[in-house]
């Protein structure tokens, strides 16, 4: 006999979980409590011990793909049928009204063969009754992911009774209210003869009913779904680039002096168990110049119509992590002795690399530094973290030919750029800034004159 | 994110590992019986003499409350569980002070005392009945000796001081009478020390010398908060601001638990009061299913502790006496596969209640109010029924 595994609440009220990676495939074996995949919640990433014994006979989702709590995800046999052919994570569109290897849409309460025991005594001949506590009739998968097809191909859907009360998630109430759908038009192929969110998409003309998430593989294409820190990002970029203006301005800067004092830092006791890296001295820079050129540590704020110019400074660092780009920010960094710096730096970016940066270092930066030169990079025209006017990108320190007290010598040289908000520094200020960055790191000693 | 070779995070105040980390001068020197090599040691004060027999049953405790744990974790994960808060790391902690109460004592558990539900012959489909959200209750306190877990932190502790004088004034301490002489304990975590009731529970507690002893299983974490951001002072010492003696017990060494908290039973059904018990052991799991400590706690701090693993540790030790052999361990671990297999089948065949009983439960006698309700609440049900049904179109 078959046996179905819904996705379970793992964590409390959870109403969804997204398939991250599948331990198992079609044709193995399984005992029990033998992980089957990996979901990640809202809370975290756990592992699905199998409740049964048996042979994989199906995946029922994909990974990537966002499964609602109650959906049968696997289908497990006892070996006694035969398993179902492989690769059933693609199946054909639908050719015709009836899909009986989908467990999707059920008219009756739940297929034959779903978990006996969780729904059972309540549920069974009377289901309705088991709604009123809250648990008991589940909603069997609705499987309207993947398949671009909205719901109406299901013949077999019923009509709620005419003008009477129609039967609704709250959620899906909220849909058909926000998109201007009478609920009572809609033609209900949920358990229980309830509307589902995909009746009331159907309902919508030429709506895109889901939009169809494509993850399947292909020979000459990779799809990755835009999700995550992806997703994050994607979204504060665009909300950057087409909201402040920007503005790049460049310069080329012999850093020598800057080297030689981070080998003597490195050489110092004090800073023996700090890590110094030429971005220490760039951060520092940068803090001098925004306390000569406070306006370029400052915000725009639409709503109220001024400029917040920021009298501290949450340093940001742009750091490439196992989850995407995140930039943590050293708060209160124009506060703290250069030790203090280089530690916190230091753990941010440890943090961050090891995908344990919490929201609150990542919110309220006032300005940011993007260490371009770790790829081996020159220059870029780096785009503003949303709300800050000035971003600075550092390229490649290294040896170059270079006109050193009027002769031609080896210099270590960098590229600094500046991107900055028109909106609310114009040409000047932020040359200003850059070229304060630049005297700082030519001459470090210009720190203490400025400071 | 659960990336676990990530190393520790670099949290200037994360604790060290087993140790106090304000002051480790100022704790108490901790009982142990066991050191963390299986090594059987002597304490002048607390001493344990035991039968081979009674050794192996401990063993055997400890071995299934694991499985029990590792069984209902695959259960929650399983939709068969709303929630389960894990005991792992705290085997020796709770079987030892489990094996230390009598028939007439009476326990008042915190909500993770598995190990002290299994002492008392609760069968544990009951404690899976209540994570299964069909029960608030479990079993009968009245002829267990066990009252419900407790979820609310702390707030067993002044109804077990409550208990405690209610033994008092039946007579029933001091009267060198074993079967009759009764004393009350209660479980709580190191969070719930930073509780109202706590302070007023050994407070009271100590005024009326109440025949209750405070077991406190410190097991370094409530859910994200290390023990050193919870106390200033090492936690039994809380004891001595109220007027009661205070040990602090290896909570990983079963030996050491036993005795001590047999001692603590002891001089409370004798009539000699109060004591505070702080048992000091490890949460190895996740404070429940829906947390990840992964989060707030380091890789290097979990292997720490796996090493003083008390399970291990008792095994090592009945090992080196010759009371532990293969054969015993293949008899131990089938009963171990059996004793799941039961849970498994178990848990799917409690039935969901009957939502009319949560009239029942409310009064000991009818009640015309309650009664009331509960009419009004089956008329509602039915109508419902029949308007589901209806709009339906029979489908149910």
């Amino acid at each position: 006999m078959n046996q179905r595994f819904a996705l379970p609440d793992v964590g409390e009220g959870l109403t969804e979980a997204e398939i991250v990676s599948w331990k198992v495939t079609t044709g193995d074996t399984v005992a029990v409590n033998d992980v089957l995949v990996e979901i990640e919640t809202a809370k975290s990433l756990v592992e699905l011990p199998s409740p049964y014994a048996g042979t994989v006979v199906r995946l029922l989702a994909a990974e990537g793909e966002t499964v609602d709590v109650g959906a049968d995800i696997v289908v497990i046999g006892d070996g006694a049928e035969p398993a179902e052919p492989a690769e059933p994570a693609e199946p054909a569109e639908p050719a015709g009204p009836a899909e009986p290897a989908q467990p999707a849409e059920p008219v009756a309460p739940a297929p034959a063969e779903a978990t006996p025991s969780a729904a059972a005594p309540a549920a069974g001949a009377d289901s309705s009754g088991a709604t009123l506590v809250g648990y008991g009739t589940r909603e069997a998968a609705p499987s309207r992911r993947r398949r671009g097809a909205p719901a109406a191909q299901q013949t077999a859907a019923q009509q709620p009774a005419a003008g009477g009360h129609v039967l609704a998630k709250p959620p899906v109430r909220k849909l058909a209210r926000d998109l201007g759908v009478d609920l009572a038009t809609a033609r209900a192929t949920g358990p229980g003869g309830t509307v589902t969110r995909a009746d009331v998409l159907a309902l919508v003309p030429s709506a895109p009913a889901e939009p169809a998430r494509r993850v399947e593989k292909h020979d000459r294409e990779r799809h990755v779904p835009i999700r995550g820190v992806r997703k994050a990002t994607a979204a504060a970029m665009v909300e950057s680039a087409f909201s402040a203006p920007h503005v790049t301005v460049f310069t080329t800067v012999d850093a020598t002096r800057t080297m030689k004092l981070v080998q003597r830092l490195k050489a110092d006791p004090e800073y023996a168990d700090v890590r110094v890296s030429p971005l220490l001295l760039v951060a520092k820079a940068l803090l001098v110049a925004v306390r000569r050129n406070p306006d370029i540590n400052a915000t725009w704020d639409e709503a109220n119509q001024v400029i917040v110019v920021k009298n501290y400074v949450n340093l940001g660092i742009a750091v490439a992590t196992p989850r995407g780009l995140l930039v943590p920010n050293v708060k209160d960094a124009d506060e703290l002795s250069l030790k203090d710096l280089a530690v916190r730096l230091g753990e941010l970016t440890a943090t961050a690399r090891a995908g344990k940066a919490q929201p609150r270092d990542l919110a309220e930066g006032t300005i940011t530094i993007t260490n371009v030169g770790t790829f081996g990079i020159d220059a870029g025209t780096p785009i503003l973290n949303p709300g800050e006017a000035a971003i600075l990108a550092v390229g490649k320190i290294s040896q170059r030919p270079w006109v050193h007290k009027g002769k031609v010598r080896p210099r270590y040289l960098a590229t600094l750029s500046l991107s900055f908000d028109h909106r609310m520094l114009d040409g000047e200020s932020g040359s200003r800034a850059l070229a304060d960055i630049a005297a700082v790191l030519e001459d470090p000693a210009r720190a203490l004159t400025w400071s | 994110m659960t990336d676990a070779a990530a190393g520790p995070p670099r949290d200037p105040q994360a604790p060290q590992e087993a140790q106090y980390p304000q002051d480790p001068a100022a704790a108490q020197p901790m009982v142990q019986l066991l050191d963390r090599h299986g090594v059987r040691r002597t304490h002048p004060e607390h001493e344990v003499d035991l039968e081979p027999e009674e050794l192996l049953a401990l063993l055997r405790d400890m071995v299934l409350l694991r499985r029990l744990d590792t069984e209902s974790e695959a259960l929650q994960r399983q939709g068969q569980l709303g929630l389960w808060p894990g005991s792992r790391g705290q085997e020796a902690a709770q079987v030892g002070a489990g094996r230390a109460t009598r028939r007439q004592d009476q326990v008042f558990p915190s909500y993770r005392d598995h190990g002290a539900v299994l002492a008392r012959g609760i069968d544990p489909l009951h404690i899976l009945s209540v994570f299964r959200g069909v029960d608030h209750g479990g079993w009968d306190p009245a002829t267990t000796g066990m009252h419900p877990y407790t979820l609310v932190i702390a707030a067993q502790m002044l109804p077990a001081v409550g208990y405690a004088m209610g033994v008092q004034r039946d007579g029933a301490v001091g009267t060198g009478d074993a079967a009759r002489d009764s004393a009350v304990i209660t479980y709580f975590g190191d969070g719930a020390t930073s509780q109202g009731e706590a302070a007023e529970a050994l407070n009271w507690a100590s005024v009326y010398q109440a025949p209750v002893v405070f077991f406190c299983q410190n097991n370094q974490w409530a859910i994200s908060e290390p023990v050193s951001r919870q106390s200033p002072v090492p936690l039994h010492q809380r004891a001595a601001g109220s007027g009661m003696p205070a040990v602090l017990v290896d909570g990983n060494d079963v030996l050491a638990v036993l005795a001590v908290t047999r001692a603590a039973m002891d001089r409370a059904r004798a009539g000699g009061g109060p004591t505070f018990i702080e048992a000091f052991t490890y949460r190895m799991g996740a404070h429940t299913t829906s947390d990840d400590p992964t989060r707030y706690r380091s890789a290097a701090e979990v292997d720490a502790w796996r090493e003083k693993d008390p399970i291990d540790r008792f095994r090592t030790h009945l090992r080196a006496e010759g009371l532990l052999d293969d054969e015993h361990e293949a008899a131990l671990a089938a009963e171990s596969d059996a004793f799941a297999e039961r849970l498994r089948a178990g848990v799917r065949e409690i039935p969901d209640p009957d939502p009319v009983s949560m009239f029942e439960h409310a009064y000991a006698e009818p009640h015309p109010q309650v009664l009331a309700e509960r009419d009004e609440f089956l008329a509602a049900w039915e109508q419902h029924d029949e308007e589901a049904r209806e709009l339906a179109g029979g489908a149910s």
